[in-house]
């Protein structure tokens, strides 16, 4: 860390954290040191990209229809991170987001709410009093979202900010110029830094996979999220493309499902960014399905960051119900 | 699994297709009645009968060669090779307009799941008349001198597993090359090659190029036997190809024989295990594991032996058995109550010899030929399952500890069609892939097909090239040869 700039707080990692880095059993030791954490991180078994593509576009080919997609569409509708993050967002429009997650479809009681709405830490407090006990979870993204290019103290004052403004949730950003300069040890000692400022909010650990690029460092970067105690890991930021890719999302799953059979401990996945359709909600399930069974398949475990894809899901669900397509004037403009 | 994410029922509809109550054969370009008995050709995914159709008799072959060896000479022989790539391209785009049609009966009569005679069948069929078709004018680049010429008319004997696609990668080559031919499709599916004629006579394809007689092991027999054939080409069993290359030693005829296989998919320590999962899966369960090329031997390094098996058995749960016309059907039905019949006294005989028999939970269909996909663990080299072709989704999993003793495993066997090696290392890939006795070998992937790409084998696994460049080379003679 030397050389660093910690204005707000030069020892950015607490005693409490130190304490919380160590992994779970049995990776108690892999972080012991940047050698031993590297060797672990690469010793994972590799990716073949051109396997992993083949096997989702055979995913891709299974067809959801009549019972099977209705309960799929009202799976996804809870499964939805409902979320804007503009430089324009205003409360207004964070309120008007708000309404819309607890209820979607105004005119069908039946239609479920969403998991969260997501917005930026300081509109936390404006989403959190407009949601109040709807039971729809406050996300805020954090950690100088989307690049993550501040230092850790600013980062962390980040979290703090949001979780102090009303977010139970948290979508943090991972510092990927480090991963990619192969500083492992640093990566990971961040999120846990992160981890423990969250207090009892849930962390999301963004990978930002479209500047990882490669499926390996992919597993790599997941195992780093898990290990350093994330509670979900998440694809993207939606900010860079490609985003939410399907080979993407099975490395991801294969990593959740592994570290759960070896630890015990089980981490949700989040796909964001790209998902703007039915059709391509329905192949995330399918992928969740098949690949890690239906033990991830409700919103504690699995969330859908998006924001236009609610309106498709739900003109899906009214072209179902009533047998005939309406049209965008027939769901809200957000 | 739980229900908490069923699929409901996605059937594809059968009433794109229109199944006569009997057929004939075709001949001359025209469909006739046989002289021979009819026998039914049935559904194996409900034992329903599909219709009638005829046993070419040795006087129906006759018939068939005659106007082949008429084609031959008048129209298709000393047609210019573009006009005969023409054809060739106009049977590939019909195969595509069709291709529903023809996917929906492939499973029909197969048993196959629609999943892959829609995305693997029946694609490959017509990309196998497209790639073909584009040789047609340039055969002197084959290698063959500068003047290769046909050998004539072409007996073409083909198996069950793949109708539509065997028929394709025997007739498009040797139509190409300016041979015709008369093909014998297996007893127990005929259908696909009936419905192909009726694309050769939509093509305007000259009568007589391509004759096609339904049939069982006489028909096969008299095509074979026939003194005016010049080309044996045959697909299947080894013991049928061995009676075929006894029939035709002594004569002129030129043979090419692709038989069984039993082929080892290596996994080394170092493979990428999730693909590697899959590919084993794809390698053993594609088709029911009907394949010839089926990568039936798992040779799985000893320090990853568990966590593979367990990461199979988990893979194999997923796995969807059931009604082949389903979307999301993933292994269909036995193509026959014979097979059935041999796959579970080969499983039994397994189980007999010291194997561990693993099969996933879940009920079959009650009617039909069902055998759910099966995994043997301890099992030996000695052992008949790890030696016999199943020919049916039953995979023998077997380990090694060092590179040389997986090629030496993978080589000790009669058959030496394909191989699979799956490594992250480069080098190891192409070093243990210089040292297999295999036709094919798959470097992380299994039953990958393409037209450009020759299949054959070594050893009982037949003699002769299918596909690319060589492919041809099996339909034509040198300038400088006879």
């Amino acid at each position: 860390m030397a050389g660093m700039t910690h204005v707000l707080d030069p020892d950015a990692l607490s005693d409490d954290a130190r304490a919380l880095s160590v992994p779970l059993p049995p990776y108690r030791d892999v972080t012991r040191s940047d050698s031993a954490f590297r060797a672990f991180l690469h010793g994972l078994p590799g990716v073949d990209q051109v396997g992993a593509e083949a096997r989702v576009a055979q995913l891709g080919s299974r067809s959801i229809k009549t019972t099977s997609k209705a309960w799929a569409i009202d799976t996804a509708i809870s499964m939805v991170d409902l979320t804007t993050l503009e430089g324009a967002d205003t409360p207004g429009k964070v309120r008007s987001l708000a309404a819309k997650a607890k209820s979607p479809d105004p005119t069908d009681p039946t239609c479920p709410r969403v998991a969260a709405v997501c917005v930026y830490g300081d509109l936390a407090g404006v989403a959190r009093e407009a949601l109040g006990d709807s039971g729809v979870h406050v996300a805020a993204v954090a950690t100088a979202f989307p690049s993550g290019r501040a230092s850790r103290a600013v980062k962390l004052a980040d979290v703090r900010d949001a979780v102090q403004n009303g977010a139970d949730e948290i979508d943090m950003v991972i510092d990927r110029g480090a991963f990619l300069s192969g500083r492992y040890l640093e990566v990971y000692e961040e999120i846990v830094a992160v981890k423990e400022a969250c207090g009892d909010a849930h962390l999301k650990v963004i990978l930002e996979t479209g500047e990882l690029v490669t499926l390996d460092n992919v597993r790599r970067a997941s195992w780093i999220a898990m290990l350093a105690g994330g509670d979900f890991i998440k694809t993207s930021t939606g900010k860079v493309s490609p985003a939410a890719t399907l080979p993407v999302g099975l490395v991801m799953l294969e990593a959740v499902r592994d570290f759960r059979a070896a630890t015990g401990r089980q981490i949700g996945f989040k796909p964001a960014g790209g998902i703007r359709t039915t059709k391509d909600a329905i192949k995330h399930l399918v992928l969740i399905n098949e690949t890690v069974g239906p033990d991830w398949l409700h919103a504690d475990w699995f969330r859908f960051g998006a924001s236009s894809l609610l309106n498709d899901l739900l003109l899906q669900r009214q072209k179902l119900r009533t047998g005939h397509y309406s049209g965008p004037d027939y769901v809200s403009v957000d | 699994m739980t229900s908490l994410f069923e699929y409901a029922p996605a059937p594809e509809s059968r009433s794109i297709v229109t199944i006569a109550p009997s057929y004939g054969l075709f001949i001359d370009g025209e469909f006739v009645d046989g002289t021979g008995e009819s026998f039914p050709t049935i559904n194996p995914a409900t034992e329903e009968v599909l219709t009638e159709v005829s046993a070419g008799s040795e006087a129906d072959v006759d018939r068939a060669v005659r106007a082949a060896r008429r084609a031959f000479e008048k129209t298709w022989g000393p047609m210019r090779p573009a006009d005969r790539g023409k054809y060739l391209f106009r049977i590939a785009r019909l195969l595509q307009e069709r291709a529903r049609e023809f996917a929906v009966l492939e499973s029909l009569d197969n048993g196959k799941p629609i999943r892959e005679s829609r995305d693997v069948d029946v694609p490959l069929a017509a990309a196998h008349f497209f790639y073909y078709a584009g040789w047609a004018d340039k055969l002197e680049h084959v290698g063959l001198g500068t003047q290769p010429r046909p050998l004539g008319v072409a007996g073409q004997v083909i198996p069950w597993n793949f109708p539509l696609m065997m028929l394709a990668w025997k007739v498009a080559p040797a139509l190409a090359a300016g041979n015709t031919v008369v093909l014998k499709p297996a007893e127990t599916t005929p259908l696909t090659a009936l419905l192909f004629a009726e694309i050769c006579r939509q093509a305007d394809l000259p009568a007589g190029v391509v004759n096609i007689v339904t049939g069982a092991g006489d028909t096969g027999r008299a095509v074979v036997e026939h003194a005016d054939v010049d080309k044996v080409a045959f697909t299947g069993s080894t013991d049928v190809g061995r009676s075929i290359a006894r029939a035709v030693a002594g004569t002129r005829k030129k043979l090419t024989l692709e038989l069984g296989g039993k082929a080892a998919n290596i996994v080394f320590d170092d493979a990428p295990i999730d693909q590697a999962v899959e590919g084993i899966v794809q390698g053993i369960f594609f088709n029911q594991g009907h394949v010839c090329c089926a990568g039936s031997r798992l040779l799985v390094q000893e320090s990853i032996h568990d966590e593979v098996v367990a990461s199979l058995q988990r893979r194999i749960g997923t796995l969807r058995v059931g009604d082949p016309l389903d979307k999301n059907t993933d292994i269909g039905a036995i193509n026959s109550r014979e097979q059935l019949e041999r796959i579970r006294e080969l499983s039994d005989i397994g189980e007999a010899e010291g194997a561990q028999r693993w099969q996933p939970a879940g009920e079959l269909p009650e009617r039909g030929f069902w055998f759910p996909p099966t995994v043997f663990t301890d099992v030996s080299s000695a052992h008949r399952i790890a030696r016999d072709e199943v020919f049916g989704p039953v995979l023998s999993v077997l380990t090694f500890r060092t590179p040389d003793e997986a090629v030496a495993k993978a080589n000790n066997s009669t058959y030496g069609l394909s191989a699979g090696i799956w490594s992250e290392k480069g080098s190891r890939i192409l070093k243990i892939a210089s040292h297999l006795r295999a036709g094919v070998v798959w470097a992380n992937t299994f039953n990958k097909f393409d037209p450009t790409s020759p299949f054959g084998g070594y050893k009982q696994s037949g003699y002769g090239r299918e596909g690319g460049r060589h492919g041809l080379a099996a339909y034509l003679t040198g300038a400088d040869s006879k």
